[in-house]
């Protein structure tokens, strides 16, 4: 369901030439953007280098088992939006039988799934839902070409080339990143990590202390004879910065080994580099933090569990400005190249859309349960913008806008997954009335200089998860935070109060409309 | 711009981090986390709780109240620190005048930054006297 497919000779679907849209990958992210764009029938082709779909899920994680969960007997219908918030490794569909997808393929031994199911879901999403890909396309250059009707972009790959308008690059954080520390290459990068039992009886050096350091740390418990993970700032849990920022209370065993003398070194130190000693270990030079002294561990093997950077080929020499470690792509709130308009990014390297980051939590659009909402919204922001369609901005009663804020703040999917990044939106037009906008990035509503409006959102501080509400009026837009709830329920009566006393002032010209 | 040793490199000849040797430069590097805004972004933004400390890496950004600019930050500048500590929202935008990079610490994450690291606060707080300084000049002079 791709607009209009046409198939090669080979029988795969997208032959090279020209399309309003060209999707890069078949990762979830890109399987999202293409299923929202082909149910509102916008042309576009899709190529990915893998054979099949699932992208990174075709291979990792190292140990099989996600990090992100699905609680199949959630107390909501798993075919409904509700269901969202409780699913984290669904992709979104209109279609209730395309929904909650996940949860089908989980054998319930835990309530994350385990690699293969993840596969598995993503395959039955893209084959239930009709995304065609043309698969085995390798991407490999880009050029930006002017011409009378405004500029094209070609991509050439594999198969030929592809011109199109706006591309959409949702080619994961995938290319295994390794410091320039010396000696480095006697690491092997966390993507080249051996079978686990052949660590057995090994004293493991784990460069990170990130949750790919943490998850090969404790799936090597039990083989390795000593496990030292360094980076040079402290690691920190995902408990005790209540968020999904910190390792993953999955991985928290290696901390207790640590805290009680069993076999794991948790160090913040600086590598120096990695030598080979005469005897055939590895010398592991470092630096502390806290005080620049320096120290050696002697180890038989150096994994570097040192992440991965955005495969983006000459996407930078074309102008796409980069940021971080990952060398993400600078992106602007629609998740626009901010350097080189008319190239979007979807998937994990949304990521560098980074939002407002309030209290120092990020957005998850680095995870599926965040850019599923990302890719809707793009893809709506897509058809608005270059495709003239316009889509129905639900009229709502001004005495009903209370309840169903707090109704957005207490279930919306997108509020609670993408907490102050995504906001729900409602307009209050004194010619139109209330109207539902639906989702939008917060930041595009405070720097927006519409009618009054309302935007609703769900926060956390680091200490608790509370509604906020972003009121829009005569040009300027005020921030109110209401009370946090110990049952996270924003629907009761405190809560209908406080919201009632700020929206009254200025539903008034709304009401009169 | 990029990895950890790149930003302890940038972070290194700057005041507020000019007496840490170099293992805590990179830990600096790992602790803060480098952010990209292209032309007439909000850095900061003015009435808006939750905002973190940054420290100018490349570019100029605008330091804006009520509409009115009151100074420019360049590379080396740092900003957001005074809402953290308070914690209070800010009373200014931040707007960069150009493409402006930063290392910015979440909110949270300050005060243990400052403790483990006295010799950062030190030079924050001597910035702060000159800033108070200076404006104590002009409230004399006016």
């Amino acid at each position: 369901m791709s607009g209009k497919t046409v198939s090669t000779p080979d029988g795969r679907p997208f032959p090279p030439g020209e399309y309003p849209i060209v999707v890069v990958g078949s990762g979830p992210g890109a399987l999202q953007v293409s299923y929202f764009l082909g149910r509102l029938g916008i042309e576009h082709a899709v190529i990915s280098s893998d054979a099949g779909p699932g992208g990174m899920f075709r291979r990792w994680p190292f140990f099989q088992r996600l990090l992100s969960w699905t609680k199949p007997y959630a107390l909501v219908d798993r075919r409904s939006r509700d269901f969202e918030r409780w699913d984290w490794n669904s992709l979104l569909a209109r279609e209730p039988e395309l929904r909650g997808i996940a949860a089908e393929f989980m054998d319930g031994s835990s309530d994350f799934p385990s690699r293969p199911e993840m596969e598995a879901n993503l395959g039955a999403f893209a084959d239930r839902a009709g995304i065609e890909v043309r698969y085995g396309c390798r991407w490999e250059s880009t050029l930006r070409e002017e011409t009378a009707d405004g500029d094209r972009f070609i991509l050439t790959t594999s198969d030929g080339e592809y011109r199109c308008r706006y591309p959409v690059f949702a080619v994961g954080v995938a290319e295994p990143y390794s410091p320039s520390t010396p000696g480095i290459d006697l690491a092997v990068h966390y993507a080249d990590t051996r079978d686990a039992e052949s660590y057995a009886g090994k004293r493991l050096f784990i460069i990170g202390k990130q949750n790919s350091g943490f998850e090969l740390a404790t799936g090597l418990l039990q083989w390795a004879s000593r496990i030292s993970l360094s980076s040079p700032s402290p690691a920190k849990t995902s408990i005790e910065t209540r968020s999904l920022v910190g390792v993953r209370a999955r991985y928290v065993q290696p901390f207790e080994d640590a805290l009680l003398g069993g076999g794991v070194d948790i160090l913040a130190a600086s590598i120096k580099g990695i030598t080979r000693s005469s005897s055939g270990a590895l010398q592991v030079t470092l630096a502390r933090s806290d005080n620049a002294m320096p120290m050696t561990v002697e180890v038989d093997e150096v994994i570097a569990a040192t992440g991965f950077t955005c495969p983006l080929l000459d996407l930078p020499a074309l102008g796409v400005a980069t940021f971080g470690q990952a060398r993400l792509p600078a992106q602007t709130e629609f998740w626009e190249s901010v350097t080189v308009p008319g190239i979007f990014f979807a998937g994990t390297i949304g990521q560098g859309a980074a939002g407002l980051k309030k209290h120092g939590i990020p957005s998850n659009s680095g995870a599926l349960q965040g850019y599923r909402y990302n890719a809707r919204v793009l893809v709506r922001e897509l058809a608005r913008r270059y495709f003239d369609i316009s889509l129905e901005m639900a009229p709502l009663k001004v005495g009903d806008l209370r309840d169903h804020l707090l109704a957005e703040a207490t279930r919306a999917p997108e509020l609670w997954h993408q907490k102050a990044y995504l906001a729900s939106v409602v307009t209050l037009d004194p010619n139109e009335g209330a109207r539902d906008v639906g989702i939008l990035p917060l930041t595009h509503f405070l720097d927006d200089a519409g009618p009054d409006a309302v935007a609703m959102t769900v926060e956390s501080d680091g200490a608790s998860i509370y509604p906020v509400v972003y009121v829009r009026h005569d040009g300027k837009t005020e921030e109110h935070a209401l009370e946090a709830d110990p049952l996270l329920d924003f629907e009761g009566l405190a809560h209908r109060r406080d919201l009632g006393t700020i929206l009254d002032r200025i539903t008034a010209g709304a009401s009169a409309a | 711009m990029a990895t950890r040793d790149e930003i302890a490199d940038a972070i290194a000849g700057m005041a507020i981090f000019v007496d840490l040797a170099r293992p805590q430069l990179l830990g600096v590097a790992s602790r803060f986390e480098e952010a990209f805004f292209p032309k007439d972004a909000r850095v900061l933004r003015q009435g808006l709780t939750g905002s973190g400390f940054y420290v100018i890496l490349d570019g100029e950004a605008d330091v804006i109240a009520d509409g009115e600019k009151r100074a420019t930050l360049a590379r080396g500048d740092f900003f957001g620190e005074v809402s953290v500590l308070l914690g209070e929202p800010p009373i200014a935008d931040v707007v960069a005048t150009g493409p402006l990079r930063c290392i910015v610490l979440g909110g949270p994450d300050v005060e243990k930054f400052l403790v483990d690291h006295p010799r950062v606060m030190y030079r924050m707080l001597q910035a702060q006297a000159r800033r108070l300084r200076a404006a104590n000049r002009r409230f004399a002079q006016d």
